[in-house]
């Protein structure tokens, strides 16, 4: 069946043996031309946090003493079979209080994606919006945004996040203002950037003459040249996001216990490490594994929309 | 190039004082500091005697005023005291400065001389299997969260193998306890290393000049090192101030995970008994640190690059 196939798709000169090596070839030029191993990731990710209670086959909190620091099903069926209690198979094994660790990671995922999103939209407009307002009107106006940006920028994050959680507490709600906080200075600068070199192009000084007003200039000039710079910027942000939610958890200042993030799973596994590593390492894994094909996605993006973008990172 | 530095000097001393100011401003907005004294009731103290300790602790003055006198305490190293283990800040601090410092040394050493020169390998063997590996690396390095490196690390070489301990300093100077954290700490900053260099590398290398020193025949050696290498640096050193913030994250990280001694973990730990003095002395304590060295690494782009130095 295979060979059929070769035979079919491969070259004039190409041969058996080599026919059989070309598709191989083919299908790695496919897999390096388009991100489909990334987005097949990232689908997984946002389906598994839309149909987290559908998918996950425990319950996130549901304890159980007898099938504590239960192994990957997998991994160790005679832990199971010594243990008739136990009635369930966890496919990726359970925590120190017998919570399973996959269905944590599947509700885990649903509140990162929440987080994350209400921060980078948040961060997103507040942005896009100072980029566009210091970058058209320029002056004292830019002046102000562009020095705050530099000094906001020239700030260890980590610091201010730690000093906003110890004074209002931690909880959903704050960690996306601290997200946010971090999310909005990457929009100004490349707004403001794009905004800059759009301001005097022929088609916006014809579009003025024409008495065109500023919010038309913006809606119909402006910002359809800045779509590609806020999706790539948006895309690339996310990762990093991600790995800053999951760290402020993991250090314990980020979203509260109980809530099954992942930084906080990674954590809580950690203390037993010894007798249970999968309860941090599959939680880590899966950021890894996000994160990476975020920033793979990103970088696919900004070659493909502009290649003028590439020196950003 | 003088007016550039003093230009540089004037902002990291500006942006010092900011900072305090802002640390300043979000410590009263904790709380009245009276409370810390006497709580609302008073604990039985009269009108007149919680009016004695408020201008004996200045809190009658303007805002203003409060942060002059908490500025020049602060100059002369008052920090204040810790609420949860009542003692001064600035000994706390001073305590821990040390672990801290030498976990940075090593980590920053180890980034730099392993991160720089397999940034230029795989810009110069671009394409080859040497620049598959660095790149996977970076991509590696900077998609991990810093805290799993560190645990896989203590699972495998502590728990299975059993070659490492998993936690803490040991006396004295132990080089075993500082493979862990230092790997920890440092894959991070190399990745951020390789993926800087090799980009402006690869740009500087593509530029006519480095062309022309090949067409004349200066050596490959010479051509990388000298022509390219040099100019090349500059872009690392302009993004010094992010690999900086990560760093102190990374190394935040690290002293939580490795429980080691340092200020870090001190931090974070006043984080987690709301010791807000603490946690203020040790953000104002990274805050300098971390200006000083943006300041170190503006000279230094004076130094590498001749365009600043002689206009």
């Amino acid at each position: 069946m295979a060979t059929e196939i070769t035979d079919t798709y491969s070259g004039p000169q190409s041969r058996g043996a080599k026919g059989a090596f070309s598709i191989h070839l083919r299908v790695f030029h496919f897999l390096r031309r388009w991100p489909v191993v990334p987005l097949v990731v990232l689908s997984v990710l946002v389906l598994t946090a839309i149909f987290a209670e559908q998918l996950a086959p425990h319950s996130w909190r549901q304890q159980s003493l007898p099938g504590r620091h239960a192994p990957p099903y997998w991994l160790d069926r005679e832990w199971y079979e010594d243990r008739p209690r136990v009635q369930d198979k966890y496919i990726l094994g359970t925590d120190h209080v017998g919570r399973d660790v996959l269905s944590r990671m599947i509700h885990g995922a649903r509140i990162s994606l929440l987080v994350v999103a209400v921060a980078l939209t948040s961060g997103l407009l507040i942005g896009v919006s100072l980029g566009l307002i210091s970058g058209w009107f320029g002056g004292v106006t830019d002046e102000i945004v562009s020095r705050f940006v530099d000094i906001w920028y020239a700030l260890p994050f980590l610091l201010i996040a730690l000093v906003v959680i110890i004074l209002f507490g931690q909880s959903l709600l704050i960690m996306m203002i601290v997200l946010a906080m971090t999310a909005w200075v990457t929009f100004v600068r490349n707004v403001r950037a794009e905004v800059y070199s759009i301001k005097d192009r022929d088609y916006v000084l014809l579009s003025k003459i024409a008495g065109a007003g500023t919010l038309h200039m913006w809606i119909k000039h402006v910002m359809p040249g800045l779509i590609s710079i806020i999706a790539v910027v948006a895309t690339l942000s996310v990762g990093s996001l991600i790995l800053t939610e999951a760290t402020l958890s993991f250090l314990g200042a980020g979203i509260p216990a109980p809530t099954p993030a992942w930084g906080v799973m990674i954590a809580e596994g950690r203390e037993h490490l010894r007798t249970a590593w999968w309860s941090s390492f599959f939680p880590g894994l899966a950021i890894f594994l996000v994160v990476m094909s975020l920033n793979f996605f990103g970088d696919w993006l900004r070659d493909r929309l502009d290649s003028r973008l590439r020196q950003l990172s | 190039m003088r007016k550039f530095l003093l230009r540089r000097l004037i902002f990291t001393l500006v942006s010092v004082v900011g900072a305090t100011l802002i640390v300043f401003v979000l410590s009263r907005m904790a709380g009245d500091p009276m409370v810390l004294y006497a709580d609302p009731e008073g604990y039985g103290m009269d009108a007149e005697q919680i009016a004695a300790i408020r201008s004996s602790l200045r809190l009658d003055e303007p805002l203003i005023i409060q942060y002059v006198y908490w500025f020049a305490g602060l100059a002369r190293g008052d920090l204040g005291r810790s609420i949860v283990a009542n003692r001064p800040v600035s000994q706390m601090l001073w305590e821990r400065a040390g672990a801290t410092a030498q976990l940075a040394i090593a980590a920053w050493l180890v980034a730099t001389v392993v991160g720089i020169p397999l940034g230029v390998l795989s810009a110069v063997k671009r394409g080859t299997a040497w620049d598959y590996i660095g790149r996977t690396f970076a991509l590696f390095g900077q998609a991990t969260p810093t805290f799993w490196i560190g645990i896989m690390g203590i699972l495998i070489f502590s728990v299975y193998l059993g070659w490492l301990p998993s936690a803490l300093r040991g006396d004295g100077f132990r080089i075993n306890h500082f493979i862990l954290p230092t790997l920890t700490v440092s894959t991070a900053a190399m990745a951020g290393y390789l993926r800087i260099t090799r980009s402006s590398m690869l740009e500087v290398l593509d530029s006519e000049f480095v062309k022309l020193a090949r067409a004349k025949g200066v050596s490959r050696v010479k051509v990388i090192w000298k022509h390219t290498f040099r100019n090349a640096l500059i872009q690392p050193i302009t993004v010094s101030a992010i690999l900086f913030a990560n760093f102190i994250t990374g190394i935040t990280v690290a002293e939580v995970v490795f429980a080691w001694p340092g200020l870090g973990s001190l931090m974070l730990t006043a984080v987690w008994n709301n010791d807000f003095p603490v946690l203020t002395g040790t953000v104002l304590v990274f805050v300098v640190i971390y200006m000083a060295l943006n300041f170190v690494a503006d000279m230094l782009y004076v130094v590498v690059d001749p365009r600043i130095r002689y206009s």
